[in-house]
């Protein structure tokens, strides 16, 4: 698994330019779906057939739709003017703080590089990303414009580092939570409802492809795949979420109140099947699972999340049980939803 | 339930008729002799079998609350603090206003209309005032007057396991514990001292004291309990469920040490759990009756209260019993072992 | 039960956003008799549909109020028994001190948002409000037995039942926006004496409070002609610039601006006039801040209006109003939906 993690993780993908990141993971999940197709934005979305699809045909014969997203696309930068000397100014993609850019390096979709610089500051508090600029060593505008155009997008350098239980890269938000569904759609045997696992663009400039997706598909539940936050390392400011603790089960974020009957059945599948979990509420910070939410008459919706550290750095790290915790949880909660009793939401 | 009718009990320092008037019922049956002094002490005197020596039991009948002090244009009643009370509790509270408790409400400006740096400050005491409904001025004085005490609506009940909340707990636990007391007799005149203006300056204290004449007296408060999560232990004070709280000394007084000492043997032998108060912050009774004439010997026992001189304090019903306990079982060590001092 | 009655149980009743159940019950008993058809949409907003005489009925009327009041979450149990909160939608947290609430856990548990008294407070702090992380709730509970009870997410309302204040006013929590659910059922009540074309829509919807989720996804789901919304507004206090507020005892507020269509405006106002019912104007240009924001951007597009009642101390637990504001928001209501025919709504297209 910690490979198709790194591959995952390196992968070329900022919102809006999601092309690499989603041919990769089609060629990992095309065995297991019945239906593949790419929408309007460019999600990915994979319809699994029920095995046992409710004979007849009567209104309980037509199949409910589960819908289960993570987000393919990772926060990075676009490049807005390059100058006469061949620097080129940015604007961040996503919630990005310039603080984070300091010293690092970012890579376009061909591989080029680029180093980040700032002009003279009087103190570091005055740092803001129109103070910045990237090098990608051409010597003049010609140079740079060989290799890069204004609106061209670049993510951030990381090599990804095995630390045993632990792993560390960019992009774990949300790549990770693509390794769960990847994982959860080999595993998963949904009964009699349909399961949709959409790999959704643009979530980090305002959860965009998961509206557009759960509009066409018309779901009646939704669940989310996401990372959240830490409370655990030096002096953190109180949260209930530590690496380590088990799949973070979402009550509240910004974005979304999860659905007490979602959030109860989360709780009861981790603790029939003994899954480790923890109750998590996030001050700031969403999930797709607030835009599917709110799509056309409503949407019964969660989220399940990986907890991370140093979110949106390039060294976001996860714990490994975590993750297999959180495959787990997704297929249980998936297989209880698809059964006959429609996990009770249904 | 008594305590519950005490907490409940209006009386802020120098309006505290209703809280006089329920004690003096509650314990005209027990006492010998009840009187009220110019300051509005409530003493009682339960003589002893051998009335040779005169032992004080003093708490006070005040709690902190508001006073209205100015009605403006709009029928909304200006306040002053009646005692320490942090402006920062009062807001989004209900109250009672004069003594026909005509509900109010303390408002304050809505969210929506606030900057985010609005937020950081508390509301100072002159921009705070209480709404009882009145149209205009002239409305609001049909309703009350100037002068009128201001009290927490808050109703004394269980809370959790073992806890009850309520307002006024300071010093109202003191009351119930000496009007407990004073159902038992004992060698000596046992007098019980209700005492009056306690939160603006400890006023009524000294009065009773100089006519009582006490040989030892032990002041019944309640203290700081401040086992919250955010303090170090050292600046927790008091915790609740640990007993009573033996005081060596406060910021007004250096408790009697002989009285201090008297009161841990007595605990220890009877087994009744206590602890030492640890901060040496607050003032009480103790800091005027013990300067009194030449002196009276005085300490302070004290019951852990969380959110002392707020609308909602919160105490341990265990503690609570400890608490009436050791003071009776102080009082009986005088009749077995002669007075301390 | 008569509309004053129903005005204190609705605003005593627990309903924090996204856990609305406690309070949807009281709605729902209290409209069962005066409604044709009652349903909970997937969010849980209720949709309570009074059907018009007409066969054919001319347009659908959406009247909104929302059902969610603010209040706090659980996020974290402490070793010491304490519970550390978050809000669930906009929570001044200068209330908080002192405040008793009830922590809706595996049974309603009653708890004191704590304090930390002045002895110990460090002076240079004492002019700045406490913040989120240093409010914790107490429920007189170790630990141990807290857990077995109260879990991480588990919702918190303010424990205040509302009271009557002279001259009529009503204090208590949530008059945001049980206020509203009290004007249409004063509406429901008094449309039983009229005769109405259009099929009309009382709903009650959820979250409004952290993003107007209710009424998105049930103005989609009733797909309405007209949704008027029936919210509180700010009332005269001090602080408060005087042509930025509405006056308690003037009656119904009827809003201007983007979020209103011109003719659902004007029809408002002429049947307040044609009524005697007194009425306040309710200027602004920022179409935010109520359920009409959100109808009116739905689908199509839905000709919105917004009825606001004066409300002093929005958005803390002593939400003061004057009762017969929300009486007479109800009459103008259930006259407006009488008035509706097929000629006021093919007019709604013509600007």
């Amino acid at each position: 698994m910690k490979e198709l993690v790194k591959r995952l993780s390196e992968a070329f993908g900022p919102s809006g330019s999601e092309e690499q990141i989603r041919s990769i993971i089609r060629s990992e999940v095309e065995q297991y779906a019945d239906e593949i197709r790419v929408d309007a934005m460019g999600n990915l979305i994979c319809r699994v057939a029920p095995k046992n699809p409710a004979p007849g045909s009567g209104p309980g014969a037509v199949p409910k739709r589960i819908m289960v997203d993570a987000h393919m696309d990772e926060i990075g930068i676009v490049v807005s003017y390059i100058d006469d000397k061949g620097f080129l100014r940015f604007s961040p993609v996503g919630g990005l703080s310039p603080h984070v850019l300091l010293g690092q390096k970012v890579v376009f979709a061909d591989g080029t590089v680029g180093v980040f610089g700032t002009e003279k500051l009087d103190d570091i508090k005055d740092l803001k990303f129109d103070k910045m600029f990237i090098d990608i060593g051409a010597r003049d505008r010609a140079e740079a414009q060989a290799k890069v155009r204004v609106g061209d997008a670049a993510a951030m350098v990381s090599s990804f580092a095995d630390m045993g239980e632990r792993v560390s890269g960019k992009a774990m938000d949300d790549r990770i939570a693509c390794l769960v569904l990847i994982e959860a759609m080999r595993r998963a045997r949904p009964q009699v409802h349909e399961v949709y696992y959409v790999f959704a663009v643009q979530e980090e400039l305002g959860l965009r492809g998961a509206r557009t997706a759960a509009y066409g598909i018309n779901p009646d539940v939704g669940i989310a795949v996401d990372v959240t936050l830490w409370g655990d390392t030096p002096e953190h400011a109180p949260f209930n979420v530590a690496l380590g603790g088990g799949a973070a089960i979402k009550a509240k974020d910004a974005s979304l109140i999860a659905h007490p009957a979602v959030k109860n059945l989360m709780i009861d599948a981790a603790e029939k099947h003994g899954i480790p979990y923890q109750l998590e509420v996030l001050e700031r910070g969403g999930t797709d699972a607030g835009a599917i939410a709110l799509t056309r008459e409503g949407v019964p919706s969660g989220t399940i999340s990986v907890p991370c550290r140093y979110v949106h750095t390039p060294a976001e790290m996860v714990d490994m049980g975590d993750v297999g915790a959180c495959v787990s949880l997704l297929v249980a909660v998936v297989e209880e939803l698809a059964s006959p009793a429609g996990g009770g939401i249904l | 339930m008594l305590l519950a009718r005490l907490s409940e009990a209006g009386g802020i320092s120098g309006q505290e008729a209703e809280v006089r008037a329920l004690i003096r019922s509650e314990i005209t049956p027990y006492v010998d002799d009840v009187k009220v002094d110019s300051i509005g002490n409530l003493i009682a005197v339960k003589r002893g079998r051998r009335k040779d020596r005169r032992v004080m039991l003093a708490a006070h009948m005040d709690e902190v609350g508001l006073m209205v002090v100015g009605i403006d244009s709009d029928g909304l009643l200006h306040v002053e603090a009646a005692g320490g009370v942090d402006s920062r509790v009062l807001v989004s509270k209900l109250v009672y206003v004069g003594a026909d408790r005509r509900p109010g409400v303390i408002g304050s400006r809505p969210i929506h209309l606030l900057r985010a740096e609005d937020m950081d400050r508390a509301t100072d005491m002159d921009s705070l005032y209480v709404d009882i409904g009145a149209k205009n001025k002239e409305d609001a004085e049909k309703l009350v007057k100037l002068g009128d005490q201001i009290i927490f609506a808050t109703r004394c009940e269980p809370l959790g396991e073992g806890f009850l909340k309520g307002k006024a707990m300071d010093d109202r636990v003191g009351c119930y514990a000496i009007i407990e007391a004073l159902k038992k007799q004992h060698d000596f005149d046992l007098i019980g001292a209700f005492t009056v203006q306690e939160e603006v300056g400890l006023r009524g204290a000294g009065v009773a004291a100089y006519q009582v004449k006490p040989d030892l007296a032990l002041v019944l408060e309640g203290t700081t309990a401040h086992d919250l999560t955010e303090t170090c232990e050292h600046a927790h004070s008091t915790v609740p469920g640990r007993g009573p709280a033996i005081v060596y000394r406060d910021a007004s007084w250096v408790g009697d040490r002989r009285i201090v000492d008297r009161l841990i043997e007595t605990a220890e032998a009877a087994g009744v759990p206590y602890q030492i108060k640890r901060t040496v912050t607050g003032g009480t009774d103790a800091g005027r009756i013990g300067p009194t004439e030449s002196g009276v010997p005085v300490a302070v026992m004290s019951m852990p209260c969380r959110y002392i001189h707020s609308p909602v304090s919160v105490i341990c019903a265990d503690d609570l019993e400890n608490y009436v306990r050791l003071a009776g079982l102080f009082l009986d060590s005088i009749d077995e072992r002669g007075l301390p001092v | 039960m008569d509309t004053k009655q129903a005005l204190m149980h609705l605003a005593d009743a627990r309903g924090v956003t996204g856990y609305e159940s406690p309070a949807w019950e009281v709605v729902n008993s209290l409209f069962a008799d005066l409604v044709d058809e009652i349903r909970r949409d997937p969010l849980g907003s209720a949709i309570m549909l009074k059907r018009g005489a007409a066969k054919e009925p001319p347009a659908r009327i959406m009247l909104a109020a929302h059902l969610d009041e603010i209040g706090m979450v659980v996020s974290k149990i402490e070793d010491e028994g304490f519970l550390r909160i978050w809000m669930m939608g906009g929570v001044d947290r200068r209330i908080l001190p002192s405040m008793e609430v009830t922590v809706h856990g595996r049974r309603d548990l009653p708890g004191v948002i704590g304090a930390i008294p002045p002895h110990l407070q460090d002076p240079s702090k004492k002019d700045k409000s406490w913040k989120w992380d240093e409010l914790l709730v107490d429920c007189g509970m170790p630990a141990d037995k807290l857990r077995e009870l109260v879990r991480v997410g588990d919702v918190i309302s303010f424990d205040r039942r509302a009271v009557g204040l002279a001259n009529d006013r009503i204090a208590g929590k949530s008059m945001d926006d049980r206020a509203g659910i009290a004007v249409m059922y004063e509406a429901a009540r008094e449309l039983q004496k009229l005769t109405h074309e259009c099929d009309v829509f009382f709903v009650a919807t959820v979250q409004e409070e952290v993003g107007y989720g209710g009424s998105i996804t049930s103005t989609f789901g009733i797909a309405p002609d007209i949704g008027i919304a029936i919210d509180v507004g700010h009332a005269t206090m001090p602080g408060l610039p005087e042509h930025k507020v509405l006056k308690m005892g003037s009656g119904p507020a009827i809003s201007f601006g983007p979020h209103v269509h011109p003719h659902i405006f004007g029809k408002l106002k002429e049947i307040a006039e044609d009524r005697g019912i007194r009425y306040q104007l309710e200027p602004g240009t920022n179409p935010r801040g109520t359920d009409a924001y959100a109808m009116q951007m739905t689908r199509s597009g839905v000709a919105t209006g917004l009825i606001s009642v004066p409300l002093r101390y929005m958005h803390t637990s002593v939400e003061t109003l004057a009762f017969d504001d929300v009486k007479k928001s109800g009459q103008l209501l259930a006259h407006f939906a009488s008035a509706v025919d097929s000629r006021f709504r093919e007019g709604l297209t013509c600007f």
